[in-house]
């Protein structure tokens, strides 16, 4: 089985994240479990979503502890909590912004990818500069990264479950998919 | 069709396929997503029913009888404080015979303020006459909620299927929704022998002396006698028609099983897990999931745990001043069986308030349970803060 955490903060696609990537990995007839953090969502508050991958009925019904690997829409955050927190050695930080990899201070044992989703949902319509919403594009990036789920099967769960701007999100994930490096 | 929902959706969902013709809700805090979808659902045309939004969730159980008496097919739902606020009329539904469904978030009482799970809020209204479903997955609640309004109508009843809050309600995983073709065979529509009719006048919610009171009730037992029977029934015409059933009671891992975890809701799920590897590691220990509390499955109980070494309840509820709920039903059931039939029943009070209940802890209680002394088997706390 396999656990992630998303890390965003509210109003930015955290928890559509998660539940877009539940569709897509249903799409490929696994099975999943896609939940947001329990508690009181607000705008701009730090909020988290985790999904669980398995090829077998997912019967576990808890929080996520000690995730695979982790995914970070807002880079504001890293200030403010740790987010590696229970993240398993060996696991990969899939961070939203314009530094690089080596930028960043974590342990060794991760594996640190960056991708700049904002710069791509801003050219493609979504959001505003100071809020773009990232979510389709970090799916992007999170399906050449991981290796966890195809892109055509996030492009489908864009297509299915995104009503507004949908070829825009779709657009803006392909793009992601294409520039990640790692 | 296969969608992926959360625990609120498969809730509204369920109401869809079971084609509620009105729908009657209170929609903000503590209700749920349920009501918003199902609101969704009927603005967009797929399901042709009257929604009445109510000032109060008093207000919203008072629709759902007027509507149901009318004979009309209604749905509601609520959490928490709104079930509270409904209590008055859960008795009324259920004496003057509505088979109205509703589902209730198992969410903590106030205060202090909680969105979290537990079964406190439902577990209140045991004695208001009401059958009692408590799901453990997401496919569970959607069909619960179609076998409602069969299990209801067939005694004139009314029934509640209860969700853990956030660990079903909002959730997302997939789920199977039946074709409105196969459900329609399955529950037909709502046809009651009587109802509000001018052109077939009765007179309901009269006085009643004392003379006959009291065999309003024993009708209503019976009733409930009849709804073990329907219960069975309901989910044995569902599995032979959509392929899944799930019993009022299910026995895992259960088979020459000394110790016996007695679980209800999600934690039933993640037991399950637990079962597995504790075996593996040559544990004797099987689970007993409890899906109905109304009416008690008595003598299904009785059969499972007889004779077994040790049976150790996880209530996620306190009666306070007693225990827990579930496991003060089932000595109560167990008490008459001969002594050496009869194991002790430890009561474990868990995750009150969303506190998770993990692999971890339920593994700590399995472990407990097989070398605790029996004088202390009352209200087990485990893993409480100093």
């Amino acid at each position: 089985m396999l656990e992630l955490r998303f890390h965003s903060r509210g109003g930015q696609g955290g928890v559509i994240a998660g539940k877009l990537l539940a569709v897509a990995i249903f799409k490929e007839d696994r099975f999943v479990q896609s939940f947001p953090t329990f508690g009181v969502e607000r705008r701009a508050a730090p909020v988290m979503a985790f999904v669980r991958i398995d090829d077998k009925p997912v019967r576990i019904r808890t929080q996520i502890y000690k995730p695979d690997h982790i995914i970070i829409l807002d880079q504001s955050l890293l200030q403010m909590l740790d987010v590696t927190q229970g993240l398993k050695s060996g696991g990969t930080i899939l961070i939203n912004t314009e530094k690089k990899p080596e930028d960043f201070d974590f342990d060794d044992s991760y594996k640190v990818v960056t991708v700049d989703a904002s710069s791509i949902a801003v050219k493609h319509g979504l959001g505003s500069v100071t809020q773009p919403i990232v979510n389709t594009s970090i799916l992007g990036a999170l399906a050449k990264i991981l290796k966890i789920v195809k892109i055509e099967s996030v492009v489908a769960a864009i297509e299915e479950d995104v009503p507004a701007k949908t070829e825009a999100n779709v657009a803006a994930a392909i793009e992601a998919y294409e520039v990640a490096v790692g | 069709m296969q969608k992926v929902l959360t625990g609120n959706q498969s809730a509204a969902w369920g109401a869809m396929c079971a084609k509620a013709q009105v729908v009657s809700a209170y929609p903000i805090t503590p209700q749920t997503t349920i009501i918003e979808e199902l609101a969704d659902i009927v603005a967009k045309g797929l399901l042709d029913a009257k929604f009445i939004k109510v000032e109060s969730e008093h207000s919203a159980m008072a629709g759902c009888i007027g509507a149901q008496a009318a004979g009309a097919r209604t749905f509601t739902a609520t959490s928490s404080q709104g079930l509270a606020l409904m209590h008055e009329l859960l008795h009324w539904a259920a004496l003057a015979r509505l088979p109205v469904v509703m589902a209730n978030v198992n969410r903590a009482m106030a205060p202090g303020w909680s969105i979290w799970t537990d079964q406190n809020d439902s577990l209140a209204q045991r004695d208001t006459g009401w059958l009692q479903f408590y799901c453990e997955s997401n496919q569970e609640v959607l069909d619960t909620t179609i076998q409602a309004y069969k299990i209801a109508e067939a005694v004139n009843l009314p029934v509640m299927l209860i969700l853990d809050a956030f660990f079903l309600s909002h959730t997302y995983e997939a789920v199977d929704i039946p074709g409105q073709e196969a459900t329609s065979k399955y529950l037909p529509p709502y046809k009651p022998s009587i109802y509000l009719n001018v052109d077939d006048p009765h007179a309901f919610g009269g006085i009643v002396p004392q003379d006959i009171y009291m065999e309003f009730r024993y009708k209503m037992q019976l009733a409930m006698d009849e709804a073990l029977i329907a219960a069975d029934k309901a989910d044995d015409d569902f599995k032979a028609m959509f392929g899944r059933g799930y019993g009022v009671v299910e026995e895992y891992r259960l088979d020459g099983a000394d110790y016996v975890l007695v679980t209800s809701g999600t934690v039933t799920s993640t037991t399950r897990t637990v079962i597995d590897d504790l075996q593996e590691k040559g544990h004797s220990v099987g689970l007993l999931k409890m899906k109905m509390l109304r009416p008690f499955p008595a003598e299904k109980v009785r059969k499972i745990l007889s004779g077994r070494k040790r049976v150790a309840v996880l209530d996620r509820n306190i009666s306070v001043g007693m225990g827990g709920v579930w496991s003060q039903e089932i000595r109560s059931v167990m008490y008459h069986l001969p002594e050496d039939q009869r194991p002790p029943i430890y009561d474990y009070i868990v995750g009150l308030g969303g506190r998770d209940v993990t692999p971890e802890f339920i593994e700590e209680i399995a472990l407990d349970l097989e070398k605790r002394p029996v004088k202390d088997c009352d209200q087990v706390w485990i893993g409480l803060k100093e």
